[in-house]
């Protein structure tokens, strides 16, 4: 009865010991990377001290807080990301839209013929402020100007007279401008 | 604390989609047309009153299209897809929990506000939604999705385009003039029998007995009386199912006679299918496929074959799915038939971690294919969809739909942007 108990531990089960105490220590990632690579590239011997020279390149995470002895800043394991181009020009994804310009009414603020406009439907639309307007079934990019009851389409180059957007006319604005992409070729 | 669903509908929208970008068809009749310019499936106001109806052939109106210069549209449905996803978005900041039930329907859960701030809420949702987005939606508010279905009935037919059923009297006297094929979920088959037994408006239904309704009809009916009632059965759905099939299919421009041709189109759809299974993180190990001729042409005889073909192990690569369709093309094709569709259905999915690898699958064969269809796909996403495809997918695609009437993607081209002066 006693050849075959199951309670018996078999030699050889189980997690094997490591041969020398270890200790768990904190890196940035970037480096644990590089550290496997090395490792992986038989460059680094664990327990070996590193050459200085291998570890010229390691690209280092930029960080909010300052060093400190002690408590390690729960921050440091978020480094800060690259920068979105699309987070810092786009507030309201759902509302914003493209729009090519072809006319050159709005060359004095360096809105030129083939130019991209960030448009953000969802900003509200003070006099001053350039806008996207539908007049007669036509968009148009003009500032907006409000003087009492009296709405005018003011373009931003000498060439254009400002229009006045009489009642009986199909008037709406379509959205606020933002930023205008202009490449310089 | 009963529950309160708000159905957020957009009004027209694949019409409101190009007027968005084309003011200048505000007021105007205006129809998009089903895939392959078949028949008019979204009509502004305007094209209604001309008495076009949904789904009516393009050639059947032709003369009301010419005689009041009614715009058509080929429908652009990845335009359309983006607009939706924007309304989507918009109405994410009015209630966390969001039901997208189609490409223009949506539930939102407002059991949060009080009653008596649902009406403007839903005014205010219905102003961000327009000004966010340019797309003008309707808002039905009520205890159950059937209730807030109807609502919504209603308040397409109101200037707000708001409205609420909540209190008892208000529902019963909506439900009193609602027609029973109107209700959500039953059909003109339902109504008729249902209106056999003297049931006609909405209003009888929610008053029947439902365990009467349920041993004469079933479940389902007796579901839909209750929700009328205001007892609410069906809950907000939203996560979204994986699918348990995929279809690709396309009605050819003008019919096509060649094996060569065909064996293209089904390449085509099961590139689409694999493209789309990676997607989703999903395999299939059954492809179905079809072809048929055109069920309307009197002086030719119809034919209709399909065959499923079971691939050796679960896939979602793009070579296997395409030699699966074309070994089936050989069983099923005959000479001398006008095709005028063919498609490819992806049966038995299973999602991608909970495929078993075959012992005499070749395992670094697997990794390396699995690396291809990665660049593979996303270069199709960095330059566009169709940039790379299989050879046997044919460069020509002489089968394609008929889309002559397609307005510009306005939202997804540099190149279509729309114009401003």
């Amino acid at each position: 009865m006693t050849q075959n108990n199951p309670r018996k531990r078999k030699p050889g089960a189980g997690r094997k010991p490591n041969p020398v105490p270890t200790k768990a220590i904190r890196l940035p990632l970037p480096l644990v990377n590089q550290l496997l690579d090395l490792k992986n590239q038989g460059k680094l011997d664990m327990g070996a001290i590193i050459p200085s020279r291998t570890l010229s390149s390691v690209p280092l995470p930029f960080f909010e807080s300052r060093v400190q002895a002690g408590f390690p800043s729960p921050a440091d394991d978020f480094s800060e990301g690259t920068l979105d181009l699309n987070a810092y020009l786009i507030k309201h994804k759902a509302a914003t839209f493209f729009v090519r310009v072809t006319g050159d009414s709005m060359t004095g603020v360096g809105i030129f013929p083939g130019d991209i406009l960030i448009v953000d439907r969802s900003l509200p639309h003070h006099s001053g402020k350039i806008v996207i307007a539908v007049l007669n079934g036509e968009m148009t990019v003009k500032r907006l100007k409000q003087e009492g009851d009296k709405i005018l389409l003011c373009p931003e180059n000498d060439k254009y007279a400002p229009l006045s957007v009489s009642e009986d006319e199909d008037f709406s604005i379509w959205g606020v401008v933002t930023n205008v992409i202009h490449p310089f070729s | 604390m009963n529950s309160v669903f708000a159905l957020v509908d957009c009004n027209a929208f694949f019409v409101s989609c190009e007027k968005v970008f084309q003011p200048a068809l505000e007021g105007k009749p205006v129809i998009v047309l089903s895939s392959n310019d078949g028949c008019a499936i979204a009509r502004s106001n305007e094209a209604k009153a001309l008495g076009i109806k949904m789904g009516d052939p393009l050639f059947k109106i032709q003369e009301i299209v010419k005689k009041n210069h009614v715009k058509v549209f080929s429908s652009n449905f990845s335009f359309y897809g983006d607009m939706s996803s924007r309304v989507m978005e918009t109405l994410k900041q009015f209630s966390p929990s969001l039901e997208i039930y189609s490409i223009d329907e949506a539930f939102l859960n407002l059991r949060s506000l009080p009653e008596n701030e649902l009406f403007s809420h839903g005014c205010r949702i219905k102003e961000i939604v327009k000004l966010w987005t340019g797309i003008p939606v309707s808002i039905g508010i009520g205890p159950t999705k059937t209730l807030a279905k109807v609502a919504n009935h209603l308040a397409k037919k109101q200037s707000l385009g708001c409205c609420v059923l909540l209190k008892q009297n208000d529902i019963e006297a909506a439900l009193r003039n609602f027609s029973l094929q109107d209700v959500w979920g039953i059909g003109s088959q339902w109504s008729k029998k249902l209106s056999y037994l003297g049931l006609t408006t909405a209003l009888d239904l929610a008053q029947a007995d439902s365990s009467w309704i349920r041993k004469t009809f079933n479940v389902i009916l007796a579901r839909t009386a209750l929700e009328l009632k205001g007892i609410s059965c069906l809950s907000l759905e939203e996560t979204l199912q994986p699918k348990k099939s995929l279809i690709s299919s396309r009605s050819f421009g003008k019919p096509v006679t060649s094996v060569e041709v065909l064996r293209q189109a089904l390449s085509y759809h099961a590139s689409s299918l694999a493209q789309k299974l990676r997607q989703q993180k999903s395999t299939t190990s059954l492809v179905s496929i079809f072809i048929r001729t055109s069920p309307f042409h009197r002086h030719e005889p119809y034919y209709m074959n399909s065959c499923a073909i079971p691939l050796l192990f679960p896939s979602h690569d793009t070579t296997l799915l395409i030699k699966a369709v074309t070994s089936g093309l050989e069983k099923i094709f005959k000479e001398g038939a006008l095709y005028k569709k063919a498609g490819v259905m992806a049966l038995q999915l299973l999602p991608e971690d909970q495929v078993i690898p075959s012992l005499f699958q070749d395992k670094e064969g697997l990794i390396r294919r699995k690396l291809l269809f990665q660049t593979f796909d996303k270069l199709n996403d960095r330059f566009g969809r169709g940039s790379l495809v299989f050879a046997s997918e044919g460069f020509r695609k002489t089968w394609r739909s008929k889309a002559s009437l397609k307005s510009a993607s306005f939202t997804q081209d540099w190149e279509q942007l729309p114009r401003v002066r």
